[in-house]
């Protein structure tokens, strides 16, 4: 078991990297600061499911929040308009 | 429904499928029986089975709750099988506008609305929902003013979303199957509201 | 040139959203049948199948129906998981086509 490292309400940073394969974390949130909404549950890797491996052991999956204001520079929304998506925690470091 | 009259021959596609489905028929892997079974079973699939659960949300809040709380197991209460997929709903509020996206590539909730159509899968909308919202939504038709935030969620992983309309005003009294012909595809997707009582349906 | 998947469009610039939607041809639906039942089975992941769908050359990522995405994605997983064979594909798909429609 693959201890959950964040808890909710913490920052956190999305690795800025771009590895080839299959990767479930988009590009356009890669290197962004958000927050953790909620730790989701922990599942099989889908980098290795795809590779036809098993996946384990499952990795804390998190919902994270991200300020829209803070994601796209030329964004004209509300301040309070968000993003959120569910990214691994192999894919996240402390903010 | 099978063309009728027209002769048409395969597209390279449909002469794949055609070739799979033999194959692996031929291997013991599916039979035929088991794909239309499917089909029919996808068929069935249609949005009025979120409309029955938004509704049902909308009357009864102890089940919203519930639904707000554990999606999965609330739609089973129901009567609605969710096999394997973990399902979450998100409330609207007049704070709070939900829409969803897949920018990845087009992760829907299938088991409660069917098969998602063309424009959830395209281009324009997996690229632009995530980065200007509001822009897109009006193009839905939907003007959302100032004081309500919008929060997409890009459904990366296993999850599957759908959102819990607002209960239009000038309902009071309504039953729940009633209610349900309100509840549109598309607003449980976050793109538009459900349709106004009145509206002709 | 690789760094960002074509597929991972989030963010880009794109056209107007069309409301367009089609009623799915019998074919359509099939794939999307033995899709479910061989990731039912336990013999293919949805992850597989997405990563050959992100594998396929731009031109055809943008040109192709989902549906044709998704036949010819399948088609590359069972070849790679060795459920089906090339060889076997090209002979059984002369066979059909020799057929004339269905």
């Amino acid at each position: 078991m693959v201890p959950a490292r964040f808890k909710a309400g913490e920052r956190v940073k999305v690795l800025k990297s771009f590895p080839l394969g299959h990767v479930r974390t988009p590009f356009y949130i890669r290197g962004h600061v958000g927050e953790i909404e909620r730790l989701c549950g922990s599942f099989p890797n889908p980098e290795e499911l795809a590779q036809m491996r098993d996946g384990l052991p499952a990795q804390p999956l998190y919902r994270v929040r991200f300020r829209q204001k803070e994601v796209w520079p030329d964004y004209r929304g509300s301040e309070q308009d968000v993003v959120e998506i569910e990214i691994f925690q192999h894919w996240l470091e402390k903010a | 429904m099978k063309d009728r009259g027209t002769y048409r021959p395969l597209s390279y596609f449909q002469l794949m499928e055609v070739t799979l489905r033999e194959l692996l028929v031929e291997k013991g892997l599916i039979t035929e029986e088991q794909v239309q079974r499917e089909v029919a079973a996808m068929r069935a699939r249609t949005p009025e089975r979120g409309a029955r659960v938004v509704a049902k949300a909308w009357v009864d809040l102890h089940f919203k709750k519930f639904l707000l709380e554990n999606a999965t197991a609330a739609c089973e209460s129901l009567g609605i099988e969710i096999p394997a997929l973990k399902l979450v709903a998100v409330e609207n509020t007049p704070q709070v506008h939900n829409v969803i996206v897949c920018t990845l590539c087009s992760c829907y909730p299938r088991v409660l609305l069917g098969i998602p159509p063309d424009w959830y899968k395209s281009r324009n909308y997996r690229s632009r929902t995530v980065r200007e919202p509001r822009v897109v939504l009006e193009e839905f038709g939907l003007k959302l003013s100032k004081e309500t935030a919008i929060r997409v969620h890009d459904s990366t992983a296993d999850m599957r979303y759908i959102v819990l309309p607002m209960r239009p005003a000038g309902t009071e009294g309504w039953s729940e199957e009633r209610l349900a012909q309100l509840v549109t595809r598309d607003s449980m997707i976050g793109v538009s509201l459900p349709t106004p009582p009145g509206s002709r349906v | 040139m690789i760094q960002r998947g074509h597929h991972d469009m989030g963010g880009l610039p794109a056209g107007k959203v069309e409301p367009v939607e089609h009623d799915y041809a019998e074919w359509e639906r099939r794939v999307d049948a033995m899709v479910q039942l061989l990731r039912g089975a336990g013999r293919i992941t949805v992850d597989e199948l997405r990563k050959n769908i992100e594998a396929l050359p731009p031109q055809a990522y943008d040109a192709m129906a989902y549906y044709e995405k998704w036949i010819a994605s399948l088609t590359q997983t069972l070849l790679q998981r060795g459920m089906i064979t090339t060889d076997e594909l090209a002979k059984k798909m002369l066979e059909v086509e020799s057929r004339g429609s269905r």
